[in-house]
C-alpha cells in the first residue's frame, strides 16, 4: 500500500505508534515511535520531527535519541498538544513529520573537544549528540557534559547521567538552582560549572541548549574563556506551524529557525541575542 | 534583486487590440477553460473577482488614494483601467486566506491521513499590475523552494496572466523606488497597455509567452505601429512620473538592522493599533497559521492553514509566554523583515511599492515616512553595524 508520504505535500504527517514511554520528571516524558508503515525517519543529532496529536495540533519536538530502531521524543507538558503527546500511552497513534532542521554539526570539528551545556529540558536534543560522542570516542577530544536543572526533581535522563557519570572519558556535572538539604551535588547556575571542567577553549566545539538567558551566559563566558563564537552553537526555538519556511512564525531575524536552525554558529545570532522580541 | 522587475527591453508591441478584441481575449480564456478574475466596482472599491466582460470592468473610475483613504471618483473618461490598486491583491487567488490542507479518520486504533488535492482554477488574471506582477514573482520565492506548496503552485503553474501597465498610480504608490513598476514584467502572458486618444480606444499588446503568442493569435488583432508604441511609451512615462511616493532603498538593509533599538519604534507603537490590516493588503506577506479542528464525533479530524499576521500576540507563542509582547516589537518585526530580513532570505524585498499598507491602515501610518523617520536621525552610521 502506498503510504501519504509516498504522494504527500510537505504538511502531511505519517503515523506513528508508541512503542514505549519513559517517565522523566512530573511533567516530562519520553516515548518511542514507530512508524505503522513505510521506513522510519532518520535524524541527526540536533534535529526535529513535527508531532501531531489527533484533532488537537502540532509542535516541534527535538530528536532526544534513538532506541532498538524506535526514534525517542522527550516531551514537557507545557499546552494542549505536548499534554496529548504526554498523556499518551503505549500503542497510542500519533502523525510525525521529518526529519527537519540542521543538527548540531559534530561532524564538522573532528578531533576538538566538545563541551556540552544544557539547562533544563535542553539536555534533550543534547542527549544523542553526548551519547554520538561516547560511542565514537576515538574521533573527539575532551568531553565535558555541563547540566543545569532549577531542581532536583527536574533533572531529566537521571539514568543516563549516572551512566555517563560513570565513564572516566567524560566529565560530567550537574548543578542545581534551588536545592533541598539532601541533595549532595553543586548549587548554582550552569554557568558556574564551566571553569570546573578541563578543555582547550581553541579546539574546543560547545553546544549549548537551554533558556536564551542561559544561552547567551554561558556563550559569553566561554568567549571571554577564548572559545571562537563561532564554535559556539546553539539550539534556538520559536513558534512553528510548518517546519518548512512556510508559515513566517519561527523568524529570529533573517534566520528562519525550522530551516536555518535549530542550531546556529553563535557568531551568526549573537548581535540578535542582544536585543528584546526578535 | 527586484529592481530587474519592471524594465524590459522597449520593442515594439506586437498588436493593437480595440475593446472588441479585449471582450474577444476574455472570451478566449473562458473557451479554453479559465476562470477569469478580473478588478470590478464593489462595495465602493475595485476589488478583484470573477468577471464575465469587459461591462464588469470598472470603466471610468479611477481610484484617490492616500494614508488612511480610499475614495472612487469618476474619471472624465472611459478607461478601463484608470486607477492604481485596491484593498485586494492575487495572492488571495494564488495563496488563498483558508486552504483545507488534509482530512483525517479514526479506525481501527489508528488514523488515516487523506490529503485535499489542490483546487480552484485555472485562473486568468486581468489586469495585473507591475507591483503585482513583481509581488507573486517574491511569492513564489517563499512557496516554490524546497518544499513547494501544492496548492501555490497548482494555482501558479496553472495561471495565465495579462498584466495592464498602470496609467493612474495612486498617492500612496512608490514602485519606481522599488524598481516594480510601473511598466510591468518580466512573467506575464500578455501585456496591455491602455490608450485613449480622442474617440479611440485601444490596447497594444506585448507577448510574453508562447500561449500568450497562440491566444492573441486567434484575436482580431492591428500591427503595432510606430505611432502606438509612442502612445503607449507616453502612457507609462506619464505613470513614472505620478508616484505619490517614494522610499529611499539606499543601504536600507543595514538601516534597518543597524536600528533596532531606534526611537522611532516607540513612535510608531504609539500609532499603530496591531490590527494587521497591512499583513492582509499586503501582495507578499506569506504568514500562516494552521489549524486542527475535529467534527462532534472526535473521529474526523482538519487540517485548514489561513492567513496570520505578526501583528498578533499568539503568533510568537512559544511555551506558554510570547516572544513579542508589544507593539514596537511587532511593527519592528514587520518592516525589519519586509524591507531587510527579507533581501538575506529572498534575495529580493519584501516591498513592491503598491502602497497598499499605508492606503489601508486605519491610523495611517506611512512606510516610507517611517524609514525617511529612521533614516534622517539613525543611531549609527549608514551603513551601521548588524
Amino acid at each position: 500500500m502506498v503510504g501519504p508520504a509516498d504522494m504527500s505535500g510537505p504538511m502531511t504527517p505519517r503515523i506513528f505508534r508508541v512503542a514505549s514511554k519513559r517517565r522523566e520528571t512530573a511533567d516530562t516524558v519520553t516515548l518511542a515511535f514507530d512508524p505503522l508503515e513505510g521506513p522510519q525517519i532518520e535524524l541527526r543529532p540536533g534535529q526535529f520531527d513535527m508531532l501531531y496529536a489527533f484533532g488537537i495540533g502540532e509542535v516541534p519536538i527535538s530528536m532526544s535519541g534513538m532506541s532498538e530502531g524506535s526514534v525517542l521524543h522527550t516531551v514537557r507538558a507545557v499546552g494542549a498538544v505536548t499534554r496529548a503527546i504526554y498523556d499518551a500511552g503505549e500503542g497510542d497513534v500519533f502523525g510525525m513529520r521529518g526529519p527537519y532542521g540542521n543538527g548540531w554539526g559534530l561532524e564538522d570539528h573532528p578531533g576538538a573537544d566538545v563541551l556540552i551545556v544544557a539547562g533544563g529540558i535542553g539536555l534533550a536534543p543534547l542527549r544523542p549528540a553526548i551519547e554520538h560522542v561516547l560511542a565514537h570516542r576515538e574521533l573527539h577530544g575532551k568531553l565535558s557534559v555541563l547540566i543545569g536543572a532549577r531542581s532536583p526533581e527536574l533533572l531529566i535522563f537521571q539514568d543516563d547521567i549516572a551512566r555517563w557519570q560513570a565513564r572516566l572519558d567524560a566529565q560530567v556535572r550537574v548543578t542545581i538552582d534551588v536545592a533541598p538539604s539532601e541533595w549532595r551535588g553543586a548549587v548554582g547556575l550552569v554557568t558556574e560549572l564551566i571553569p570546573r571542567v578541563s578543555f582547550d577553549p581553541g579546539r574546543t566545539v560547545a553546544l549549548v541548549c537551554g533558556p536564551e538567558i542561559m544561552m547567551r551566559a554561558v556563550a559569553t563566558d566561554l568567549m571571554d574563556l577564548g572559545v571562537a563564537s563561532d564554535q559556539i552553537r546553539i539550539s534556538m526555538e520559536r513558534n512553528m506551524k510548518c517546519a518548512i519556511g512556510h508559515c513566517g512564525h519561527c523568524q529570529f531575524g533573517p534566520e528562519f529557525v525550522c530551516k536555518d536552525g535549530p542550531i546556529f554558529p553563535y557568531e551568526r545570532v549573537e548581535s540578535l541575542m542582544r536585543v528584546r522580541e526578535v | 534583486m527586484h529592481r530587474s522587475f519592471g524594465r524590459k527591453e522597449k520593442k515594439l508591441p506586437e498588436a493593437v487590440i480595440d475593446l472588441e478584441g479585449l471582450q474577444a481575449l476574455l472570451d478566449s480564456l473562458t473557451i479554453r477553460g479559465y476562470t477569469v478574475l478580473g478588478p470590478t466596482v464593489r462595495d465602493g472599491a475595485i476589488v478583484y473577482d470573477e468577471i464575465a466582460g469587459v461591462n464588469d470592468l470598472p470603466a471610468g473610475w479611477t481610484d484617490e488614494q492616500d494614508a488612511a483613504t480610499y475614495r472612487l471618483t469618476r474619471r472624465d473618461d472611459s478607461a478601463l483601467f484608470g486607477y492604481a490598486v485596491g484593498p485586494h491583491s492575487w495572492k488571495k487567488y494564488l495563496f488563498p486566506p483558508q486552504t483545507l490542507l488534509w482530512k483525517a479518520r479514526r479506525s481501527s486504533g489508528a488514523f488515516e491521513v487523506e490529503e485535499a488535492a489542490p483546487q480552484g482554477g485555472p485562473y486568468a488574471f486581468l489586469g495585473v499590475r507591475g507591483c503585482e506582477l513583481a509581488a507573486i514573482h517574491i511569492q513564489d520565492r517563499v512557496f516554490l523552494g524546497e518544499h513547494p506548496d501544492p496548492t501555490y503552485a497548482d494555482r501558479r503553474s496553472n495561471a495565465f496572466i495579462i498584466a495592464v501597465n498602470c496609467s493612474t498610480p495612486a498617492g500612496t504608490c512608490f514602485c519606481v523606488s522599488m524598481g516594480t513598476g510601473p511598466r510591468a514584467g518580466p512573467g506575464f502572458d500578455l501585456s496591455l497597455t491602455e490608450i485613449l486618444e480622442g474617440d479611440r480606444h485601444a490596447f497594444t499588446v506585448d507577448v510574453g509567452s508562447e500561449r500568450g503568442e497562440e491566444l492573441l493569435s486567434a484575436l482580431p488583432h492591428m500591427p503595432a505601429t510606430t505611432e502606438d508604441e509612442r502612445s503607449a511609451e507616453a502612457v507609462i512615462e506619464r505613470a513614472a512620473g505620478a508616484m505619490g511616493r517614494s522610499m529611499d532603498t539606499d543601504g536600507i538593509k543595514e538601516l534597518l538592522y543597524g536600528n533596532r533599538e531606534h526611537p522611532r519604534w516607540d513612535d510608531v507603537a504609539q500609532r499603530c493599533l496591531s490590527c494587521t490590516n497591512c499583513t492582509l493588503v499586503c501582495p507578499t506577506c506569506f504568514c500562516s497559521t494552521v489549524e486542527d479542528t475535529t467534527d462532534l464525533t472526535g473521529d474526523n479530524a482538519e487540517r485548514w492553514r489561513s492567513w496570520d499576521s505578526c501583528f498578533t500576540l499568539d503568533f510568537s507563542e512559544l511555551g506558554g509566554n510570547n516572544v513579542r509582547t508589544t507593539t514596537r516589537g511587532r511593527y519592528r518585526q514587520w518592516m525589519t523583515h519586509k524591507l531587510a530580513s527579507w533581501i538575506d532570505q529572498f534575495d529580493t524585498s519584501g516591498c513592491v511599492g503598491c502602497g497598499r499598507c499605508i492606503t489601508w491602515c486605519p491610523v495611517g501610518i506611512d512606510i516610507t515616512e517611517e524609514v525617511a523617520a529612521i533614516r534622517e536621525t539613525q543611531e549609527g552610521s549608514r551603513h551601521g553595524d548588524t
